[in-house]
């Protein structure tokens, strides 16, 4: 049998525990549906696609953020226990769903979204795929807004005004986006007090991330841009 | 962070890493060569070299340690806005008038 302590509660509560059947190729989130369905009702999680292309279901495994869809009870269990809480650095609404609201708002902040510009462009842009500017889009464009980076990061827990690394990440794709129009703006955007420059390059939010995006690169990236442009480089 | 900030830390740690190395040379010169408080002096009284490196160092400080105090106040407390900014530029008149104080006293005296 497998003992499963799960947070139960908001940001006050109690680990309730759980002993669960173990089974071959078992996931986290087939626990937590399981308790959910056969143990008690009232167990609040979020998931949706269970194969790894939502980004719902995530959620810290024995202190580790993960996606509990795409992780095996055996690749993390400590012997026979399982110890599962809702994401760090967000509001706990609920057991072991967390309020998205504020993860989503920073993205905004850091204007974490496609610029077409006063008038669109004639004809379709021609983009290159092996251009630098657009490899340096491709290797962060594939983030499916989990949280999983955002839970990891120290920067985050210490100031929860910090844009986090996914919202900066985002930002580092549009930066290197030809047709982007808004970059100026998106660089004072990403400049403040809470922005690139706070990262302390932990690297934990690289570490941690299931699609193996590199934030802390991208934010790297953001730091040179900035910089360039109040030497007045461009950009 | 203002990327200015995050320029002016990086440039004046840069200065620093080799500010502190001479400054500590120069302590362990004149500390374990025996010198007295007079020879010390003697060395630095009317020495433009002297008043050159040190109120460079000084105004280094200045501009660093209140940009990194910044950044950990801010991470460590919920201090914010005006008021921690105008603390800061407080600490750092504060650093350079006590430094340039201590640097032209040696210098001047």
């Amino acid at each position: 049998m497998l003992h499963v302590d799960v947070w139960r509660g908001g940001e006050t509560g109690a680990f309730q525990t759980f002993a669960i059947a173990r089974r071959q190729h078992q996931t986290v989130l087939d626990v937590v549906t399981e308790i959910q369905r056969e143990h008690d009702a009232t167990l609040s999680y979020r998931f949706a696609c269970r194969v790894g292309m939502c980004g719902s279901c995530a959620m810290v495994v024995n202190g580790r953020p993960r996606w509990t869809c795409r992780t095996r009870v055996r690749e993390v269990a400590d012997g026979e226990r399982l110890r599962l809480e809702p994401l760090r650095n967000f509001t706990v609404v609920k057991d072991l769903a967390v309020e998205m609201t504020q993860f989503f708002d920073k993205w905004s902040a850091a204007r974490g979204y496609f610029e077409p510009g006063a008038a669109p462009e004639e004809d379709f842009a021609v983009v290159p795929p092996a251009t630098p500017a657009r490899q340096a889009a491709d290797a962060g464009i594939e983030c499916i807004g989990c949280g999983v980076c955002h839970s990891a990061c120290d920067v985050v827990a210490w100031d929860a005004d910090y844009l986090g690394p996914a919202a900066l990440n985002r930002a580092w794709t549009l930066v290197n986006d030809v047709r982007d129009r808004g970059k100026a703006a998106r660089l004072d955007a990403v400049s403040g007090s809470d922005g690139c420059q706070a990262c302390h390059t932990h690297m934990s939010c690289t570490s941690f991330c299931p699609k193996a995006i590199a934030p802390t690169y991208s934010i790297a990236g953001l730091k040179r841009a900035v910089l360039r442009r109040a030497l007045g480089g461009g950009q | 962070m203002s990327a200015l900030f995050f320029l002016a830390q990086r440039a004046t740690a840069f200065v620093l890493a080799a500010a502190v190395a001479v400054h500590l040379g120069t302590i362990l010169y004149a500390t374990r060569g025996g010198l007295t408080a007079a020879e010390i002096l003697a060395r630095t009284r009317g020495n433009f070299w002297f008043l050159a490196f040190y109120a460079t160092f000084v105004v280094v400080v200045a501009i660093h340690a209140p940009i990194g105090l910044r950044n950990i106040l801010r991470e460590w407390t919920e201090w914010r806005g005006r008021s921690l900014d105008l603390a800061l530029a407080l600490f750092s008149i504060l650093l350079l008038a006590l430094g340039l104080r201590a640097v032209l006293a040696v210098y001047a005296s």
